[in-house]
């Protein structure tokens, strides 16, 4: 039987001092990936027992329109699922650049594909990173990896998730049927670690 | 010579005639003398007795006159909510396929405010049987206008006929629902004479075994009089109905083994 | 076996329902929560558990075959959202008048009317005061997590049939459509045999069994009106469950359910990291509700801000525990949008502490 009373009384300070959270925004087309590669990065830090939550923007849009999704990892508990500020953007297309590009954390990451981008982020306060996933995905042959580079291109920037726990991530997301196309996925990855670009870090 | 005139000798099973189903109850029925409602029941009655199956019905009432009808029936029994009876039937049978499963419904609710339970559960083909009881009014609230009060009939709230221009027209359900795939035999029966008693029994056997069968739902209309509703004695309802309801709502099987008879 | 997934908090209810052992499901989609329907029928729970879905022609429709099948003792469910909702209280205030276990879930959308499709708390007062006619209450549980989402299934279930009571699991869209980790629970296989009360058919060694909620007698009426008002009291008595996070040296109380308390997590480490004591009560229960733990509080606290995604409706219920004890007040947002953490700690100092600086 479920227990009448919860009590949490916080963490200790130098249990504090230890969480690891990392706040996630990725944001772009909707049919771009944007949910799927989210949920593929909470499946990825399941794996290495962290705590997760993913929560989407979710409306009449199916394509086309625009689709983010806020990811959580943490060593700990998460409490609030929905948040207005983060450590991590990434951005696959304009509308969600000039949407998000402020909501960044001083000190926080943005990742942004440049295909598409005619105004680039102008923040000096952030580290900027830029992957071009579209057009390498379209040299890979399969426009369906944009996600998968682009995840490629986070993990290098921020190697919270060790890769073969993104494999078992893969695996426990997609359904059976779709196991054969682990191994393109984990190649686009690894592309993606590749051809990740610093635009600019915070000294 | 005295001696057999005593109670004991002539109420003996020697000299039984007729007696009352073991599934009826020895509650007073709350319904008007000369109402068809009394009879209905006795028959389903007769047919679960007859067919041994008091273990294994479980039935379900309406809201209107025959609201009460778990204070007649021997059996188990569902109340539901006004028109929703074919949804609660529709579980029930699911649940429990192997069981009998019936709804008794008057028109206001199968044919008004439960007409879409009424038309997904006979298209659905759920396995159950509907006995449809249609006198053309509301009994229960005092003689309102029902879905099927017939063109020019008058009522509490069509005082001067049913005036189809504006009130609309008449619902024939029965036959409309035998248009659809899911019902295996739908019929029309009424229980005003002994020979329509018989035949209406007959039609609420065959409608309890089409259950086992498992191939869709049976309706059986059985078209009443309401005599206090229409303001009518018994005999003189009984003959109105004769001559006015027959005419819009014709006695007989409509579908029988899933296949629609040609009129 | 027990199993770790990552799950929306609408396949979650859905598969802890299989799970829980649940024997039908009848429901109708709507946003947010089609879901539970989606994820049952890609799931053929007929061939894991014999449990029985069907989409039904309506959400009144979909009641009313939770009503038959709970009327035969079964743990039967439904699921939907705010409109569709209020389209079963007809066949809710049945189930409670004729006394009968069932699980009826709402992921909660704004209103009034067709309202939004976005997240919101606004039917509150539905939920916990009854919904449909005549004086009945449901057992309400909020869960806050997909994890409850996941574990009040079976808790809702757990508690309908021990008081022959309709519970409902009063959650969002935001928490259906989100993504957490869930342990699913091993595996409880359905029920064999039946409460005595339930119709399956009369046999010779009983009497038969009716279920109605009909009662012409007046007295007798009512001395059934009473009997169901016992049976509240001693929910309240036995049921009520909350959690309390940071409260021991609070000085200021949030009390959230459900999404809200989620944020209001956060704003209490975002208060705390201001220097601003403050802690949080979240319900478990809404019905029950948890006022006693809340009078025992309201002494030692300086404030109390209910915080919910609707003009204020548990605020009432908060109110009416602390009897004046302490000041209330209530922040909300509608139409689908969350507050944010840092909103309401704002809000927070505006309504107490200033307040109290400047008087």
């Amino acid at each position: 039987m479920h227990p009448l009373v919860l009590q949490y009384d916080g963490d200790s300070e130098e249990k504090i001092s230890k969480i690891m959270t990392e706040e996630i925004i990725i944001a772009g087309f909707g049919g771009q990936g944007v949910l799927s590669m989210g949920k593929i990065l909470a499946y990825s830090a399941i794996m290495q027992d962290q705590e997760v939550s993913w929560m989407p923007s979710y409306g009449p849009e199916m394509r086309g329109g625009t689709a983010n999704v806020t990811v959580i990892l943490s060593s700990e508990r998460i409490s609030s699922p929905i948040i207005n500020t983060f450590d991590t953007a990434i951005i696959l297309n304009q509308q969600s650049l000039d949407k998000f590009e402020n909501s960044v954390k001083p000190g926080g990451v943005l990742i942004y594909d440049g295909n598409g981008i005619s105004r680039h982020p102008e923040r000096r306060d952030i580290n900027i990173y830029r992957i071009d996933a579209a057009s390498e995905a379209a040299k890979l042959g399969s426009a369906k990896a944009v996600n998968m580079i682009v995840l490629g291109g986070y993990l290098k920037v921020k190697p919270l998730v060790e890769l073969q726990n993104v494999v078992k991530g893969l695996a426990e997301s997609l359904p059976q049927r779709h196991h054969s196309l682990i191994p393109m996925n984990e190649k686009a990855i690894k592309r993606g670690m590749e051809i990740v670009n610093t635009v600019h870090e915070v000294g | 010579m005295a001696e057999n005139l005593k109670t004991e000798n002539i109420i003996s099973t020697r000299n039984l005639v007729y007696k009352k189903s073991s599934i009826l109850t020895d509650n007073v029925m709350h319904y008007c003398p000369g109402c068809g409602h009394g009879t209905a029941h006795r028959l389903i009655a007769e047919v679960i007795e007859e067919m041994d199956i008091q273990a294994e019905t479980i039935g379900i009432t309406p809201v209107g006159c025959a609201v009460l009808m778990y204070n007649y029936l021997d059996i188990d029994m569902q109340e539901a909510a006004h028109g929703r009876a074919p949804a609660l039937a529709t579980a029930v049978k699911r649940l429990m396929p192997d069981k009998y499963v019936f709804t008794y419904q008057g028109d206001g609710d199968l044919a008004a405010i439960g007409t879409a339970e009424t038309i997904h559960a006979c298209n659905r083909g759920e396995d159950f049987t509907i006995f449809f009881i249609n006198n053309g009014i509301y009994g229960m609230t005092g003689g309102q206008m029902a879905p099927t009060t017939i063109p020019n009939m008058k009522s509490s709230t069509s005082p001067y006929g049913r005036d189809v221009e504006m009130m609309g027209n008449p619902l024939k359900i029965t036959e409309l629902v035998a248009q659809l795939p899911g019902t295996y035999y739908v019929t029309r029966q009424a229980v005003h004479t002994a020979g329509a008693v018989r035949r209406a029994k007959k039609a609420i056997r065959k409608a309890f075994e089409n259950q086992s069968l498992k191939k869709g739902l049976s309706l059986v209309e059985i078209v009443s009089n309401c005599n206090s509703g229409w303001k009518m004695e018994p005999v003189e309802a009984n003959r109105w109905m004769e001559e006015n309801m027959f005419q819009y709502y014709p006695p007989g099987d409509i579908k029988v083994d899933g296949k629609i008879l040609s009129t | 076996m027990k199993e770790l997934k990552l799950m929306k908090g609408n396949e979650a209810i859905a598969e802890a329902a299989i799970r829980a052992g649940a024997d039908a499901y009848f429901g109708y989609p709507i946003t947010p929560q089609s879901e539970v329907l989606e994820y049952l029928m890609a799931e053929r729970p007929h061939e894991r558990t014999g449990m029985i879905v069907l989409q039904a022609e309506s959400e009144i429709a979909a009641i009313n075959m939770v009503y038959g099948g709970a009327a035969c003792g079964r743990k039967v469910m439904t699921s939907s959202s705010s409109p569709g909702i209020s389209l079963k209280q007809e066949g809710l205030s049945y189930i409670a008048g004729s006394e009968l276990p069932c699980l009826v879930v709402n992921v909660v959308r704004g209103g009034p009317g067709l309202g939004t499709i976005q997240p919101a708390q606004s039917d509150y007062f539905q939920a916990v005061k009854g919904g449909g006619h005549g004086d009945y209450r449901l057992i309400v549980l909020a869960p806050a997590s997909v994890q409850e989402m996941a574990d009040f299934v079976d808790l809702g279930f757990e508690l309908a049939f021990r008081y022959r009571n309709p519970a409902m699991i009063l959650t969002d869209g935001a928490l259906g459509q989100m993504m957490e980790k869930v342990w699913l629970k091993e595996p409880k296989p359905r029920m064999t045999e039946y409460p005595e009360w339930a119709t399956t058919g009369k046999t010779p060694d009983r009497e038969r069994n009716i279920i109605t909620s009909l009662e012409l007698d007046s007295g007798r009426q009512e001395k059934f009106n009473l009997k169901l008002q016992a049976k509240y009291r001693e929910m309240e008595e036995k049921e009520v469950r909350y959690e309390t996070i940071e409260c021991e040296d609070a000085e200021y109380l949030l009390v959230a359910y459900g999404t809200s308390a989620r944020i209001c997590q956060k704003s209490v480490q975002v208060a705390r990291e201001n220097g601003i004591k403050v802690g949080l009560l979240r319900p478990m229960t809404l019905f029950p509700f948890p006022k006693k733990i809340l009078r025992e509080m309201a002494p030692k606290l300086k404030g109390i801000l209910s915080v919910e995604m609707s003009t204020g409706q548990m605020v009432e219920d908060v109110m009416l525990a602390v009897n004046g004890l302490v000041e209330v007040e209530h922040y909300g947002r509608m139409g689908g949008i969350i507050p944010a953490p840092d909103e309401i700690v704002s809000v927070l100092e505006e309504k107490f502490i200033k307040q109290n600086y400047y008087g």
